[in-house]
């Protein structure tokens, strides 16, 4: 299970970059004026997206300062979310659903191949220095199960060789086509569909 | 069965694209101006009568919970907002809309804007689906170029604006006041209610929270009329709903029904059956894994609509049917719920925070066959301290799976488990050592 701790090695300095400037001021703009901290959570994504997938303290100060807040509020969010990596991360990050209902369906397969493919332990970088994965809660395509997020992707329909051939082209640097590894481009019943016919392949 | 034509989502399964001309086609944006000059009271009486539930899991009235927002504007403004922080296992109904049918979701926030006099809505949609947020950004700004939103939306003189919120991982933020927290740049832990947001909401101002597949049903139901939408399903359980069907089946799915339809027949004719046969059939979660579950008997008669759910010890919650057959152990299954729970409960209460805690670790147990037998009471008794006792409904939701296992396999269980105290048969199992030391093992 996912415990949240901060990074030893911390980097001095952190500032966004000109366009992800440009970015953060239009977001804020989408919130009332005075209420600029409902941006926080958005911010630190582009925080965590602009330094390798993680957030460094020095990101959460500056944020802080950036939205005219306390730091410590700053902290409170990005501690309680658990979206937010606070130590580094794979370039490629795989995060596999075990809840029950990709359970049932072979998650602890995949976790397996991950063990053995990638690191022993969760949230450990593999040898090359790529990859991580972690195990997480519900993703929320439980039709599609067994599935995994790679970083932004939903990789659905899985099973312990497919997941093997992905993992193997990741570590050449191939990102793989993201979406269902049987073909399925929706949730819909395989084979045997019995609503909405008269819409197929329309 | 509901015939094909009855279905509102007609592109459930992205046969046409969700782009804005092809949904036009399917009769989304028609009539819109028309809807929104017939007026407020006209809008939400049609709701009414159409008696639509929330589709989120309270299955709340829709026309209810609109016609809270004060009428007049006074010097706060009204805010809509969207609940699309679908986290709920065996749950993914909501991802289907905000990729394949948008257009429905935003011209359902127009209607709704416009039946509570918000200028303003957010869509909370979880951190995970940033993919179906791109897609729904993308229909938003085809929108806004088509003159659907902003200024005068749709021709209806009305101003309104969409944003997205994303979330970034925390099921708790699916709490309606919780989520209103995250919007707001805090953490996600639920306020008290009394007030309530239709009062004092959003930056304090009124607001009405609708989940995704509520407020998409609203265009088609005021186009087709409320009669229409009630004539489908019986009393207080009416129209069509999205049932997603995960687990041991031979072709998991999601497929839009009719309310109350059995449960047998969703399971055998859309989702091909139970693997290994319906005699294969252990139990059945019914709504989402905060739902007590079935055990088959049930399942062989029951209908799947709020009331029946509840006639029956359990609920419809979100209609996320995990069907668990019996090459699975149904403890093992539970505890990872337990587990589940445990990870998101947000910390504020204590029964949560702390019996979540306990209730998977009992669990975890149970499945190794390590408690004894006392301890299913004991368990059970951990349950009944947790519901009731907290601010939101997650101390209910953690609690009632565990109490429906105890409930249908409680002679399990004790099978399982049916030593006498360990410490007369000293059994080397880490009993009195303070669980949180082995966490790191145990996890």
């Amino acid at each position: 299970m996912a415990v949240k701790k901060i990074s030893k090695v911390q980097p001095e300095k952190f500032e966004f970059s000109k366009k992800n400037k440009e970015t953060a001021d239009s977001i804020i703009k989408n919130y009332p004026s005075g209420k600029q901290q409902s941006a926080v959570m958005a911010l630190l994504y582009l925080a965590q997206k602009q330094n390798d997938n993680w957030i460094p303290l020095s990101a959460m100060k500056y944020i802080a300062k950036y939205l005219e807040m306390p730091y410590i509020k700053v902290y409170e969010v990005a501690t309680f979310y658990s979206m937010y990596n606070l130590t580094p991360v794979g370039k490629y990050f795989f995060q596999i659903c075990t809840t029950t209902p990709c359970m049932l369906r072979g998650a602890y397969n995949l976790v397996d191949v991950c063990k053995r493919k990638i690191s022993e332990e969760e949230n450990c970088l593999s040898e090359d220095g790529k990859t991580s994965w972690l195990e997480v809660e519900c993703l929320g395509a439980c039709v599609n199960a067994p599935m995994l997020q790679l970083n932004e992707d939903y990789y659905e329909d899985l099973d312990p060789t497919k997941l093997e051939q992905i993992i193997d082209k990741i570590s050449n640097d191939e990102v793989p086509q993201p979406g269902s590894y049987r073909g399925r481009l929706s949730s819909e019943p395989e084979n045997t569909r019995k609503t909405l016919i008269g819409n197929k392949n329309a | 069965m509901l015939e094909d034509k009855d279905r509102i989502f007609q592109n459930l399964y992205n046969d046409f694209g969700a782009d804005l001309a092809s949904a036009k086609q399917r009769g989304d944006w028609k009539d819109t101006k028309e809807i929104c000059g017939k007026g407020r009271e006209w809008i939400i009486n049609e709701i009414k009568t159409s008696e639509l539930r929330g589709r989120g899991g309270a299955g709340f009235p829709t026309g209810l919970k609109w016609s809270f927002a004060p009428k007049e504007v006074g010097s706060r403004p009204h805010y809509l907002v969207i609940n699309a922080d679908e986290s709920e296992p065996g749950t993914c109904k909501d991802r289907d809309i905000l990729r394949f049918e948008p257009h429905k979701l935003i011209e359902g926030c127009l209607i709704a804007s416009y039946a509570v006099n918000a200028h303003k809505c957010y869509i909370y949609i979880r951190g995970e689906y940033f993919n179906e947020g791109q897609k729904l950004q993308k229909a938003i700004d085809e929108a806004y170029k088509d003159g659907l939103l902003g200024k005068n939306s749709a021709g209806t003189d009305w101003e309104l604006d969409i944003y997205i919120h994303y979330g970034a991982g925390a099921y708790i933020c699916g709490e309606e006041t919780a989520l209103l927290e995250s919007i707001e740049g805090k953490k996600g832990q639920p306020r008290l209610k009394p007030p309530f947001p239709a009062l004092i909401g959003l930056y304090g101002c009124p607001t009405i929270i609708n989940n995704v597949e509520t407020i998409s049903v609203v265009p088609t139901i005021l186009r087709r009329g409320g009669k229409w939408f009630s004539s489908l399903g019986r009393p207080k359980n009416t129209g069509s709903k999205i049932y997603c069907i995960s687990g041991n089946v031979n072709n998991p799915c999601n497929v839009e029904e009719e309310m109350g339809i059995p449960l047998k027949e969703l399971i055998e004719k859309h989702a091909g059956g139970v693997i290994g046969g319906w005699d294969n059939l252990k139990a059945v979660i019914p709504g989402g894994s905060s739902m007590p579950l079935l055990p088959k008997e049930t399942c062989e008669t029951i209908k799947m609509d709020f009331d029946a759910c509840v006639e029956n010890k359990t609920g419809l919650g979100t209609a996320g049917i995990v069907v668990i057959n019996k090459d699975q152990d149904i403890i093992k299954c539970m505890a990872r719920i337990a587990r589940f729970y445990k990870h998101e409960s947000c910390g504020q209460c204590t029964p949560c925070r702390e019996g979540s805690g306990w209730m998977w670790r009992m669990l975890e147990r149970m499945a190794k066959g390590e408690a004894t037998r006392d301890e299913v009471d004991m368990l059970l008794d951990v349950t009944k301290q947790i519901e009731g006792h907290t601010i939101c409904a997650f101390g209910e939701g953690s609690s009632w799976p565990v109490q429906g296992l105890i409930r249908n396999f409680k002679d399990e269980i004790i099978e399982r488990n049916k030593f006498d105290p360990i410490v007369k048969k000293q059994k080397d199992i880490p009993y009195l050592v303070d669980q949180h030391l082995l966490e790191k093992e145990n996890a």
